[in-house]
């Protein structure tokens, strides 16, 4: 891919001292490790960016280079090579974890492509979130408005009940109201549907972007920040249910 | 290891366990201990013996203090005989009174430590210097850097921490299930781990863990013990708990009683009191088990975090492994059976190789990875993960997550920091680590002073500031000012542990004998060597590459070695090393002659057949090297 080789910076490799592109583990001439590349992480795989990945054969990849490149390889080595390794192990680990979870790898690309995302879905910067979950009116989905609002209601009632059931046991949490409690069995279902729904369409997008020229790829990305914002704001509403039937 | 199989090394008392016991032995009568020279400790067994006659010098269960500070340790002090020194500090390593002696836990851990490097160096008959330690898999950075500590100060150089659980699962998996998910549950003295792992091709890639660095074998001792404790006051009006001896006694007993209940339907308790009556008293299994409940129930939250983590049920799991003393209790067993629906599915928990062992036996297997050299190992990997999640101190007191738990390390992340007023130079992080969303309610693990920045505008700097766990699961941190390139200077002040200075002063081994231990161990190793290229001489005459040299070249390897075999007897190591370079010299033809490939063939296949033997088996493996199979 000539982007790649554009952006790599060419290095010289510290034992053969022959020039290498800076975007691999080890030297392709002498096979020595080398320190971290600068690349991304689909490069530390040499993969072309593109949201869909065929799973078994990046397992596959991390395990080989795995093998290679721990620090279990280099107990023995010198300083710098067990450094490296170390390093270089990072970003194997970092790169895999990032590209083998759907959500972080479609996260992670719309960034490396330029594009704003709003918070990141993994729990990072989880502070700046009020810790209860969506209460903020102005990002509910639109269409979404009416359900939410019921469904929060329901929420309310649901921890109240709880709330003064607790005196009587200490064990088991009751299940409060039963035809409060089937309310919100349903809503979890729906939201839980609506959730899939969304990993459909970003899935739909995957395959647009790889496969579409420059202007598809621009729309596809949108799309998909716009389908990341519903998906978080569902998945936090999931939780909330989730938490509040004690599943 | 001892061919393709990992041994354990017996203590002085031919016993394969040294309990973590260490007794500080009586002041010798000329006793000028303060006077430099270092106290003698008894570990093991025979400190055991010392609970009872000696409580006050003896102290146990020092993992459950490791990396702690002292308002984490609490709960620990109103259930165990340690005796905190008096002027311990807020923020201090909290030390130990031993006697008239004052010890930090990674010091006792050091006494322990140096005993098993001894009765190594006794089975090997050459100096011990490196090591491979098994910790809680669930242990944090501080309780991990506590134990590399420890190892430092016993004159050890540690090559890797194992989490507990991998390590059993290495000592397993040798051959057994090359695929699949296997879940270890093990539950030791002290400590509760469960880890998942994905096995494929040779690689042992850690899903999750999850586990609780204070729940084991001593809660249920204790609970026994304080029944005992409550039924001597009530029925002999006797408080022992102002016997130290006494109620080590009981909790003797009370081990005794619990070990018999895993085979025995009733235990019994039969205990002289100090007014001269007795304590008898049947336990029934039954009511044993109703005792323990409250305390097995506890491993079962982390179990079930961890398959969620994983991202697995239950019925995924196409093994359990059952590791540590306690999962001999049957009440655990049912316990375990229950989570992972054994029976139900016609599977039984692994208990092939002795709990207390299994561990070990996978640290020798991740040694000899490491060591680089075996072919048993060669195509085996462990993947492990950080337990809980890395984090930073944020605005409000709250947590910004930087490493998730169950990341495979070694991981990394990387944060921007900048300055929030104009020419600051400084700026501090906190890091924590943990799943709450509070920082206060984490770990606390460092203060960083990122120092030295350039005066800037406020909001201009931009300080790079790399997070990585490594391999052992301890962090390392570095940092870089971005716009003037310079590095800042970090100041790390961990929030528990000891300096770099502190750890060395306590090195065990004194600086004095250096020297003499040092002319000791290279004679060792010189007649070691001596020893290899001897032996392999006396083999060469059956190899088909020793016709054909000619009759000179066969005359002068035997001068060689016959002096070799002589210089080996004195005490010279230089003579000994030359000697050995001459042999070496002499049959280098003949070592090329052996490199022939078919040579080389004829050799493994010979290695092999040898491996079928000290089986005593058909080796069904797979492939010609493939590990022993456990028994």
């Amino acid at each position: 891919m000539l982007k790649i080789l554009d952006s790599a910076v060419p290095i010289a490799c510290w034992s053969c001292s022959i020039g290498h592109n800076d975007s691999t583990l080890f030297c392709p001439h002498c096979s020595k490790i080398q320190p971290p590349p600068g690349g991304d992480f689909f490069q530390v795989f040499s993969l072309e960016r593109r949201f869909s990945v065929d799973l078994p054969a990046l397992e596959h990849e991390f395990h080989r280079l795995s093998r290679r490149v721990h620090p279990d390889r280099f107990a023995r080595a010198g300083e710098n090579e067990r450094e490296w390794s170390l390093a270089d192990t990072a970003l194997l680990n970092d790169a895999y974890r990032t590209l083998k979870d759907p959500l972080h790898r479609t996260e992670y690309l719309l960034k490396l492509e330029g594009a704003e995302i709003g918070e990141e879905h993994a729990g990072k910067n989880r502070a700046s979130e009020d810790g209860k979950g969506p209460k903020d009116p102005s990002r509910v989905p639109a269409d979404l408005l009416e359900e939410v609002f019921e469904l929060n209601m329901q929420l309310e009632e649901m921890r109240m009940a709880r709330k003064m059931g607790d005196h009587s046991s200490d064990e088991d949490l009751s299940p409060g109201p039963p035809d409060l409690h089937a309310d919100l069995e349903m809503a979890q279902k729906k939201f839980e549907g609506l959730l899939g729904h969304v990993d459909e369409d970003l899935r739909a997008q995957w395959k647009v972007w790889d496969e579409g020229d420059a202007g598809a790829r621009l729309a596809a990305q949108k799309t998909m920040v716009a389908l990341l914002d519903r998906r978080r704001y569902l998945s936090n509403l999931v939780r909330d249910v989730n938490e509040v039937l004690g599943a | 290891m001892q061919g393709d199989a990992p041994v354990v090394i017996p203590g002085v008392d031919g016993l394969n366990l040294v309990p973590s016991v260490v007794a500080l032995d009586p002041v010798p009568p000329q006793g000028s201990v303060s006077g430099g020279g270092r106290p003698t400790v008894t570990v093991g067994n025979t400190a055991r013996k010392a609970l009872i006659e000696t409580p006050e010098r003896v102290i146990y269960s020092v993992k459950r203090l490791m990396g702690r500070g002292l308002e984490e340790i609490q709960d620990e002090l109103k259930l165990f005989p340690f005796r905190l020194a008096d002027d311990v500090e807020a923020g201090e390593v909290p030390r130990i009174t031993l006697g008239e002696l004052r010890f930090t836990p990674p010091e006792i851990s050091a006494y322990i430590l140096r005993q098993l490097k001894r009765n190594a160096e006794r089975f090997f008959g050459a100096p011990v210097t490196q090591a491979v330690i098994t910790v809680p898999a669930y242990f944090n950075d501080a309780q991990r850097q506590a134990t590399k500590d420890a190892g430092r100060m016993a004159g050890l150089e540690v090559l890797r921490l194992v989490n507990e659980p991998t390590a059993a699962a290495l000592a397993y998996g040798l051959d057994r299930a090359k695929e699949g998910t296997i879940a270890v549950y093990d539950l030791g003295g002290g400590t509760f781990d469960i880890s998942i792992l994905k096995l494929r091709d040779g690689i042992f890639e850690v899903q999750s863990t999850n586990g609780d660095t204070h729940l084991g074998g001593d809660d249920i001792d204790n609970l026994l013990q304080a029944v005992a404790l409550d039924e001597i006051y009530a029925e002999h009006g006797v408080d022992l708990r102002g016997h130290p001896g006494a109620v080590q006694a009981l909790r003797k007993a009370a081990i005794d009683a619990k070990i018999s209940l895993s085979t025995e339907d009733v235990a019994k308790f039969d205990i002289e009191l100090p007014n001269g009556d007795r304590y008898q008293r049947e336990i029934p299994r039954a009511v044993f088990e109703l005792l323990i409940e409250p305390v097995l129930d506890r491993t079962a939250g982390p179990c079930k975090q961890a398959l969620a983590d994983a991202g697995i049920t239950a019925d995924q799991i196409d093994e359990v492994v059952l590791v540590g003393g306690s999962t001999r209790i049957p009440a655990v067993r049912q316990l375990v059976d229950d989570l992972f629906h054994l029976a139900a599915r016609g599977k039984k928990p692994h208990t092939e190789l002795n709990p207390d062992e299994v561990v070990a036996l996978g640290a020798a297997v991740q040694a000899d990875i490491l060591a680089g050299a075996s072919k048993t190992t060669e195509e085996m990997l462990l993947l492990d993960v950080t337990p809980l999640s890395l984090g930073i101190e944020a605005l409000g007191g709250t947590v910004a997550r930087i490493i998730q738990r169950n990341s495979t390390i070694p991981a990394s992340a990387t944060e921007h920091f900048t300055t929030g007023v104009e020419g600051q130079t400084n700026v501090a992080i906190h890091v924590v680590q943990g799943e709450r969303e509070l920082a206060a309610d984490c770990r606390s693990l460092a203060r960083f002073d990122l120092k030295g920045i350039p005066p800037m505008s406020a909001g201009l700097p931009r300080i790079e500031v790399k997070f990585l766990i490594d391999a052992d699961g301890i962090l390392k941190v570095t940092a870089r000012e971005q716009r003037s390139g310079q590095a800042a200077r970090i100041e790390v002040k961990p929030t528990y542990g000891l300096t770099d200075e502190q750890v060395e002063s306590m090195i065990l081994d004194s600086f004095d004998h250096a020297e003499e231990d040092f002319a000791k161990r290279l004679l060792i190793e010189a007649r070691n060597e001596a020893e290899t290229i001897l032996a392999a001489v006396e083999r060469a005459p059956e190899s088909p590459a020793w016709g054909q040299l000619t009759g000179e070249e066969q005359a002068a390897t035997f001068a060689a070695r016959d002096h070799l075999a002589s210089a080996k007897l004195g005490e010279d190591q230089s003579a000994i090393r030359e000697a050995t370079l001459v042999l070496d010299r002499a049959t280098r033809r003949f070592a090329e002659l052996m490199m022939d490939a078919a040579v080389t063939t004829a050799i493994r296949g010979k290695t092999m057949e040898a491996a079928g033997d000290d089986l005593g088996e058909a080796v069904n493996a797979p492939h010609p090297m493939a590990a022993a199979e456990f028994k």
